[in-house]
Parts: structure tokens; sequence; C-alpha cells
């Protein structure tokens, strides 16, 4: 980074386009402010006091003139705006389909990285270029926010919910990442680094650093030690709900209600069973297990449960509503 | 025409609000609204210091990329920094100051409708600031001002509950003043003052009313809340009791947001007073700038969400406030237009408060635009919660608001001392604020783009030279405040008796009350014959009628 | 004070000097507490907001919490709340009227009611108390899928009453300084001004209830789990 440049690395298919749209708006902003600067300076130059008796004759408005720069700024703000909007919705509706899923949580004062295939790094990202990533955000304890300055991207780290947004990035190099939103004592020092590779060197790297278990396998063996292995057993539905093809399906509950199972889901149903049961169940009879589990091992066992069902990609289209109506998968608390 | 007055006598020799009597008891129970102005200004003053003591610290730490204070201490320096200077000092200035003081003469009442409830709010004020005090000393809060849940609630180990008791305790102050502004403007007008003569200072002032009326309770009810909450853990905002953060975000910014325009409402109601006056020329536009008072106060309360864009809010509200952002931002610019145009084919001069007066409409211009690029959705997201957030709104609060207030009182300090300000020294004051100001936040734009976050206490080194430059910059500023404290205070004591009315004004506090004002503000009972501005002498009807 | 009394030996009763007439005097009075009053439903609106969004995503949770409310008590409180309205309506047309001891006395019946109320409400309270739902450590609820949203449900339940009752408490002294205000003759056919603005008060703490009582009491306990 140059030390004059006033953009910072640009690592991510989508940083060029903020960038463009930033230069648009420094554009009108500059434009702006130079008429705003330089009529005003002209008008007290032209029109400075010469005459101390001088009484000028009063012009009190036009209506021509408070529409005109009215409505052309305003045509303006629209431009931004829709500018701003679909660049927005863009980056944060992940693709369905084919994203390296990789999931983060962040507690006071460190980022904790999980990989599908079971590496697990502290304050350490790494993702290859060409690939979308998705990276799902969970947090331990207070808000946190993951910043990639090189991405453009940051998203809010929120307890008791999923966050989600995704990139691909462009350009092999190491990127700052920084927790965004004020969290304590530390605030300032949970922070680390994402490495883009490109492709090869992701793939030697992933090698490398070979885990024994994938984070399937160790939610598989969580799922073996919390015993949920006793009820959820494919072939005897009518203790509790068998976990087969459960993820991305819609899932009819006993308050007539419908939700797609996505990983918020899961992860409610594991810390709060009662909280939405499914049809044909009984509420109070899985356990409670809030505060035994915690983010990274909820995390583990839904990829577990995501390993068992078809659709590992993102919920998939219901059945009676139009293709591609879904959004993505909801936080819980959702406003 | 105006009334004529007899010539004025010397300030010592006549009976003013400042020497109808004297002894501390005639001030600290006094009803006389300009008094009790008095006593705000002092308060909010010292206030801005402390505030500003807190930022010099922040800024001492920035200088390098480790700091010198423990990460705590910073930590707490820049949640009281925020702390003192919204609450204790941004909401209260200009209205609790100028606005009590003027609004009763700019009407031509004798004070306000409650002059009571006046004096009650100033001691709110102070028993709130005496509990905020407290807080400081018992070892402060570092929450940040904007006290985000669970980490307020659960996780912070400092002095919550107090510093959540003494903003409720202030809230109330800012309630009763806008309850008081609000009914004197509907009742208290004195003949021949219809609502289309009003000067905009009073409009500027009852919509500032209207906000802090409707949207101070509802910060009251969320401190609430989270004290209840710290107390209590039932979990209302406590995610692993099944309670929601982000609805604590929701509440915060549903009065935080309109609170903003609390703050600059007032500010652009002294550049309407300004403005005409030193173009010798009636405003333009005066319905628009009246009306764009009132559109931005309603339009603020529709904006909130513009602070969770990032934050889990669902993509199609974010949408709405994203929109409803950038309409609240047409009032805005149509004030700057206008003002703009008043000066065409004006007689303009430049003593110290039309220096603040440009300064406000350069900086706030700068200011209100980076909002807009705020409001931009996806540049948001790259932008929010870094030091672009921070420039942004010290450029509308410092560059916009203090340099208003800055104009206001030197413009109506004849009027409120009954002396003269040394202009030489005040257009120094003006010329060294505005270049300490761009100096100290012009470089955290750049920050913010480059990705430096805010509220840290240490800090990724490349960042450092425009960190150097910005605490560079904030030493000039604080020189720049310290210039007029200590003229002005001469100046009240010291500086040359003041003419009736000095600017050649338009207006009823300088054509109508004598300099300075009697307790009632009048001696002879004043009659509007003309319409606000009417510097030109045409006296033509205008406007609503 | 500091202020030099400079107006007319003879003026209208109660009339203060900043003022043109009493008219202007009673005209701001009123819009100053209809002014107040909008700053309270704000107040307690913050509240409601709450209640609202918990309720929404907690419908179980909140159909199971709202057999716990007592029902009995809910609706004699409103009917004692009604009835002091009345009573304090017919407080000020005696002051209207300069009718001294009738002031008094439907002052004092609307004080009674009030405290009827309160007293009413510090038996639901210790009800709670005693079911072990004050939210706290010492919370309790029978069915556990809910304890979490139930102790957050109590929370807004306790903060919305209470701080009805807190407005009730100081509209009960309020009332106490109107009664020793009539009966030592401050009020007059000319000028009862506090009796009118305070009646204000009184009217807004009831209707609040009249909001607090359906959404806390009657809707759930009509509507059945899972229907």
């Amino acid at each position: 980074m140059s030390i004059f440049s006033i953009f910072p690395d640009r690592a991510s298919t989508t940083a060029g386009q903020v960038d463009l749209l930033y230069t648009f708006l420094m554009v009108v902003g500059i434009v702006m402010t130079v008429i705003i600067f330089s009529v005003v300076a002209f008008f007290a130059f032209k029109y400075r006091r010469k005459d101390p008796t001088y009484r000028p004759k009063a012009i009190h408005g036009s209506l021509p003139l408070e529409i005109t720069w009215s409505v052309i700024p305003f045509f303006v703000m629209l431009v931004m705006f829709a500018w701003g909007t679909k660049l927005y919705f863009q980056n944060y509706t992940p693709p369905r389909k084919d994203t390296l899923d990789i999931y983060v949580v962040g507690k006071q004062w460190m980022w904790k990285v999980q990989y599908p295939d079971g590496q697990r790094e502290i304050n350490e990202l790494h993702v290859p270029t060409g690939r979308a990533v998705k990276l799902t955000l969970a947090s331990e304890d207070v808000l946190h926010s993951f910043y990639i300055p090189a991405f453009r991207l940051k998203h809010d780290v929120v307890p008791g919910s999923y966050e989600t947004y995704w990139f691909e990035a462009t350009t092999p190099g190491r990127y700052h990442i920084f927790c965004a939103e004020y969290c304590g004592t530390n605030h300032s020092e949970m922070k680390g680094w994402v490495t883009v590779m490109s492709p090869n060197d992701y793939q030697a790297w992933l090698q490398n650093g070979v885990p024994d278990e994938s984070m399937a396998d160790q939610g598989h063996k969580l799922f073996d030690r919390y015993a949920c292995v006793t009820c959820h057993v494919t072939d005897q539905p009518e203790h509790a709900p068998p976990l087969t093809n459960v993820f991305g399906h819609p899932v009819q509950l006993e308050d007539g209600r419908t939700v797609i199972a996505d990983e918020a889901f899961l992860r409610e149903s594991i810390l709060n069973p009662s909280a939405k049961v499914v049809k044909g169940y009984q509420p109070n009879i899985m356990p409670v297990f809030e505060g035994q589990i915690n983010e990274e091992g909820l995390l583990q066992l839904i990829v577990y449960i995501k390993s068992l069902s078809d659709s590992t990609a993102a919920p998939e289209t219901h059945r009676d509503s139009p293709a591609g109506a879904i959004p993505p998968a909801k936080p819980i608390h959702k406003q | 025409m105006s009334t004529t007055l007899p010539h004025p006598l010397h300030v010592g020799e006549r009976t003013n609000y400042l020497n109808a009597d004297y002894g501390w008891k005639s001030w600290l129970f006094t009803t006389d609204h300009k008094r009790i102005a008095l006593l705000y200004l002092f308060s909010v003053t010292a206030f801005f210091f402390l505030g500003g003591l807190f930022a010099v610290g922040m800024r001492i730490n920035l200088l390098t990329p480790e700091g010198i204070f423990s990460h705590d201490t910073y930590n707490k320096l820049f949640t009281m920094h925020g702390i003192i200077m919204v609450f204790f000092f941004l909401v209260p200035s200009i209205p609790a100051t100028l606005g009590n003081f003027l609004i009763p003469i700019m009407i031509g009442a004798r004070d306000l409708a409650f002059p009571r409830i006046n004096l009650l709010s100033w001691y709110i004020y102070i028993v709130g600031g005496i509990v905020a005090l407290f807080a400081i000393v018992q070892g402060g809060v570092d929450t940040g001002w904007t006290f985000y849940a669970p980490f307020s609630t659960t996780y912070s180990n400092t002095h919550v509950i107090l510093a959540a008791v003494a903003i409720f305790i202030s809230g109330f102050s800012s309630i009763l003043t806008g309850l008081n502004f609000i009914v004197t403007v509907h009742k208290m007008r004195c003949p021949g003052m219809t609502w289309s003569r009003l000067p905009l200072f009073v409009w500027g002032h009852y919509a500032t009313s209207l906000i802090q009326v409707l949207g101070t309770p509802v910060i009251a009810i969320t401190l609430f809340l989270l004290g209840m909450e710290r107390l209590f853990h039932a979990g209302i905002f406590d995610p692993t009791l099944g309670g929601d953060p982000v609805l604590f975000q929701h509440l915060f910014w549903f009065y935080s947001h309109p609170a903003v325009y609390i703050m600059i409402l007032p500010g652009m109601a002294v550049i309407s007073e300004i403005v005409p006056c030193f173009s010798r020329k009636a405003i333009f536009g005066y319905e628009f700038v009246a009306f764009s008072s009132l559109g931005i106060a309603v339009l603020g309360f529709v904006v909130w969400g513009h602070h969770l864009f990032v934050a889990g809010q669902s993509m199609y509200a974010s949408m709405v406030f994203s929109f409803m952002s950038m309409v609240v931002a047409v009032p805005s610019a149509i004030k700057v237009f206008n003002w703009t145009a008043t000066m065409y084919k004006g007689s303009v001069s430049f003593e110290t408060p039309m220096l603040y007066a440009f300064g406000f409409i350069g900086l706030f211009t700068i200011g209100g635009l980076t909002g807009l690029f705020l409001a931009t959705m996806a540049f948001d997201v790259h932008v929010t919660d870094t030091y672009f957030v921070i420039a942004h709104f010290h450029y509308v609060m410092v560059g916009g608001m203090v340099m208003a207030f800055m104009g206001g009182i030197h413009f109506w300090f004849p009027k409120i001392t009954g002396r003269l300000y040394p202009e030489n020294w005040g257009r120094i004051g003006a010329a060294i604020v505005f270049i300490g100001f761009n100096l100290t936040f012009f470089p955290q734009f750049i920050l913010g783009y480059l990705g430096m976050p805010r509220r840290y206490a240490s800090y990724a080194p490349e960042f450092q030279m425009l960190h150097v430059m910005s605490s560079a910059g904030a030493s000039i500023l604080g020189v720049g405040y310290l210039i007029p404290i200590i003229y002005l205070t001469w100046a009240w004591r010291k500086g040359p008796i003041s003419p009736q009315n000095p600017w050649n004004a338009k207006g009823l506090e300088w054509e109508q009350s004598p300099t300075p004002p009697p307790t009632f503000n009048f001696d002879v009972p004043p009659v509007c014959t003309e319409p606000a501005y009417n510097y030109s002498g045409e006296g033509a009807e205008v406007g609503l009628g | 004070m500091a202020d030099i009394e400079t107006h007319p030996a003879a003026h209208a009763q109660g009339l203060k000097h900043h003022f043109d007439d009493s008219a202007q005097q009673l005209e701001s009075s009123t819009l100053g507490m209809w002014v107040f009053l909008l700053t309270e439903i704000m107040f307690f609106g913050g509240m409601f907001g709450g209640y609202t969004v918990y309720r929404n995503m907690y419908p179980g949770a909140f159909a199971s919490t709202s057999q716990f409310m007592n029902l009995a008590i809910g609706s004699i409180n409103t009917g004692v709340l009604i009835c002091s309205s009345f009573t304090m309506v017919l407080a000020v047309r005696a002051a209207q009227l300069g009718k001294k001891k009738s002031t008094i006395t439907f002052l004092v019946l609307t004080l009674i009611l009030g405290s009827v109320f309160l007293t009413l409400k510090y038996v639901e309270y210790y009800e709670k108390w005693k079911d072990h739902h004050i939210p706290g450590p010492g919370f309790r609820y029978a069915e556990p899928q809910y304890f979490h949203e139930a102790q957050i449900l109590f929370f807004l339940y306790f903060a919305m009453t209470g701080l009805h009752a807190l407005h009730m408490i100081v509209g009960a002294g309020l009332l106490t300084t109107l009664i020793v205000m009539a009966s030592r003759n401050r009020f007059s056919a000319e000028w009862y001004t506090p009796v009118e603005m305070i009646g204000l008060y009184w009217h807004f703490v009831d209707i609040v209830w009249i909001f607090l009582f359906p959404l806390l009491y009657l809707i759930g306990h009509t509507s059945s789990w899972g229907g």
C-alpha cells in the first residue's frame, strides 16, 4: 500500500466494485463541495460590503429554484441508493451452491477459524482465489465484527445467532482482519490475517496440515458423546426426528408453522429444543444443551448433520415457491 | 417600523437583568430565562472542556501505534468523551443557552411559558452532570457511549448503571426544555408575531423541541431496561437467556439518531440568523428553511436503521432505512442552498459571526455529504465502525454545531453582556479553529477507508502518519477553542460598551429590547409590524401570513 | 427572587407576571401538560415495543405465562381506575364551579380508589413473589422449556406495570397536594388550573392501564396453546 494511496489493497471481486462506488461518491461529493465553496466564495467576494449604508433589495425566494435544487440532488441520491443497494444485496447474498464454507467463532479477544476438513486456526484464515467462500460467523460472548478491509466486507458477529457473508478472493497476499465492533479491553488486539493463495498453493497448504478429523467427524464424535444418537436414530423415528436429509429442507412444527432447517434452526434446536418442536413429537423430552456445548462444538455438530443431508448447499427452494425465492439462512433473532 | 429606544445608558448605569439583583441566591433561585441561560452557558462550557480533555488524552494515545495508556484506560476515555460531549454538551448547548436567552425576546414575550420549570431543568441537568462526574471519578465506563448489549449488560466491569442513571436524569432536562419552548412558541407570541414572521432561529428550536419531546423518553426507557437487565439479568438483551442484543440497538438508535438532529437543528437556526444579518438581506426562501426544519425533525425519526446495516438487520429493512436517510438529506441541502442564495446581491461583511457561519456552511456540507455516503449501503459495509464514521460525525457536530455555537455566542455577545468582544481576536480564533479542525478530522476519512477501525487503543503501524497528522490538528483546534474563552471572559468585564444594535440587525431582540435586556426583556410592550429579516425596509407581506 | 414585581396590584388570581392574561396562562398550562403526556406515551411506548417484539418471538411462552396473570385482580383494578377517573372528572367539575367541599370530597375519593388499585397491585406482586416469578436469581418456572422466555416476559410485565404503579404513586402524591391546596382555599372558579392539569395526568395514567390490561391479562387467556 503506497503511502499516498487512499485505497487499501484490493483482494476480492467486490473490492474493486466498492472502490468504484466510492469513487463515484467522492466525485459527487467533491463536485458538490466545490460548487458550494466556490459559489459562497464568489458571492462573498463579489457582494462584499463597500458602502455601509447600502441596503440591498430583498429577494424572497424562487419556487423554480427550490424545486430544481431539491430534485436534481435527489436524483443523484437515487443513483447512489440504487447502486449501493444492488451491491449490498450482492455482497450479502452468498451463492447457493459450491461455496467453500468456513466457520468463524469470535470470542474475547480472538478469532477461532474452523475448516470443514477439520483444520483449526486462531486469528488466521486461509482461502484460495477464484472460489466463493462463505463465512458463518458466531460469537461466544459479546458482539464482534469480522472485518477484512482488503475485501471491503464486514459483518457483525452477534451472540445467539449466525451471520454469514461471502467473498471471492482475487489476489494472493496477506491482509488484515480486524474486529470492528467494540468488545472490551482488547478489542484493538482482536485482529488476524487472511492469507489468500492460488488454488494450487491452497491445496498444498491443506495437505500440509491434514488433521485427523474433519469437522463432520468431530461433530459425529460430539453426537455420540452427548448421546444424541440414542434418540435420533434413523429407523426409529418415534423418539426423535431422524436427522438424515434434514438440513436444507422444510420442517413442519407442532404449532403449525413451517421452517427451513438451516444452521440457525439446528443451533436453536440443540440449545433450546422446545422452542420449535417438530410435528408429531413432544416438548421437554430432549435435554437442553444451553451452556453445555460451545459455539465451535455447535458448528461441528451442524456440519455433521449437514453431511447427512443430500442438500449441503444453502437451503433449497421450497416446492411451492418460485425458484430462487428462499433467502439464505436466517439468524435466529432477526428484526 | 421598529420602536425608537432612548439613548442607551452605560451598562452599569441602567438596570438590566445582570445587575437587577446580586448575590448567589439571585442566580441560583432565578426564574429569569436569561440568567438561566447563563447558568447553562457556564455548565455546558465546563463539560465541553472536560469532554475535550478526554479527547486530548485519546489523541495523545493515538500518536503511536501501541499507545501510552492501558487499553482499559483508553476505552474509558473514548466512552466518557462520547457521553459527556453528546449528552452534557451537544444536546443542551445551543437550545439551553442561546435558545433560552433569545426565544422569549425574539417573539416578544417576557419570559418562557414555565420559568420555574426552566430553572428545574437546569438543576436536573446539574444533578445528571454530578452523577456523571461521580461515575468518572469512581473509575469511568468502558462500553462506548452506545452501551451495546450484551457487553454493557453482562460483561463490563465498570460503572454502567451510574452512567446510565446520569444520562437518564439529564434526559428529563432536555424534555422539559423542549416542552417549555413548544408551549412558549405556541402561546406567548406578542401582537403581530405570526408564525410566518417568526425568526428562523425560533422555527429551528421549535423543530428541535419536537424531537426532544418525542425522542428522549425512548432513550430513557432504553437505559432503564439496560439498568434493570444489569441488575436482574432477566435476559431481555442477553442471548444466552433468550434475549436479543439487536433489540437494544434498535431501541438505542430510535432516540440517538433523532438526537443528532437535536444537535444540528439549533446550529442551523443560528446560521439562519447570522447570514441575513451579515448580508444585510432577507433570507432567501424563508418558508423553505422553516419547513425544512420541521421536515428534518419528522424524517429524522425514520432513519435509525442505518446504524444497523451490518448488525444483522434484514436487508429489506436496511433498504428502507437507506432510502429514507437519503431523503432526510434533502431538507438539509435546501438550507445550505438558501443561505448561499441569501448572499447573492447582498452586502456581505466578514465579522467573526459570519466567519463562523462560512465555516459552518463549508464543513456541514462535507459532513452532510459523507453522511450520504454512509447511507449508501454497500459503501457503509466497508466503512462503518471505522474512522470514516468518526470523521463524518465530527464534521457535522464540531465543524457544524460547535462553529454555529461559537458564531452565535459572538453574534449575541453584545446583547447578552452589553459589551463588545475584540473583533480581531475573534477572527483569529475562527481561523485557527477552522484550520485545526480540518487538520484533525480530514485525515480520518482517509484512515477509515483504509480500514482503521474505531475505538482502537492500538493500531496497525501503517496508520501512524495519518494519526499523527490528526493529533497535530487537535492541538491546534484546542488552542483555537481556548483563545475565545480568554478574550470573551476579558471582554465581559473590560470590553467596550456595546451600542444598542452593533450589527444593525433586524429582530425584536435587537430592535425593541435594550442591550442588555431588563429582567422582563422590554421596557415597552413589543409589537411586530414587519416580516422577519426586513433588511431592505420594504415591509411587504410574504409567506404564510 | 431576583425579579422585580412591576405589574399593577390588582390582577387575577394565580396569574403569573410573565403572562398577559389568565386565558393565555391556562392555555399554556394545558398545552404544556398535553406535551408532557406525549412524552409519557413515548416513554411507555418503548416498553410496549419491546413487549411486542418478544411476544411475537415467543408465542408459546407467552401463552404459557398468561395463565399466571391474575385476571380477577386485573379486572377489579381496571374497574377501580375507571371509577377513579370518573371521580377525578367530578372533582374538576366541582372546582370549576367553585365548590370547595365537593372538590375535596371527589379528590379524596379519587385518592382512595387509587390506593385501592395500588393495594391490589401489591397483593398481585406478592403473589408473584410467592410463585417465584420475580426475575432474578430466585426465578422459577413450572414449564422448563419456557424458563428463559418466561423470565423475559415476566421482566417486561414487572417493568410495565411497575412503571405504571410508580406513576400512580406520583399521582397519589399530586392528589394529596391538591387536597391540601383545596382545603386552604387556593382554588376558585377563576383559577383551578392545577386540578385540571393533574386531572389530565390522572386520566393518562388510567389510559396506560387500559392498554396494559388487555395486552397483559386478556389476550393470552382467550387463546389456547397451539390454536
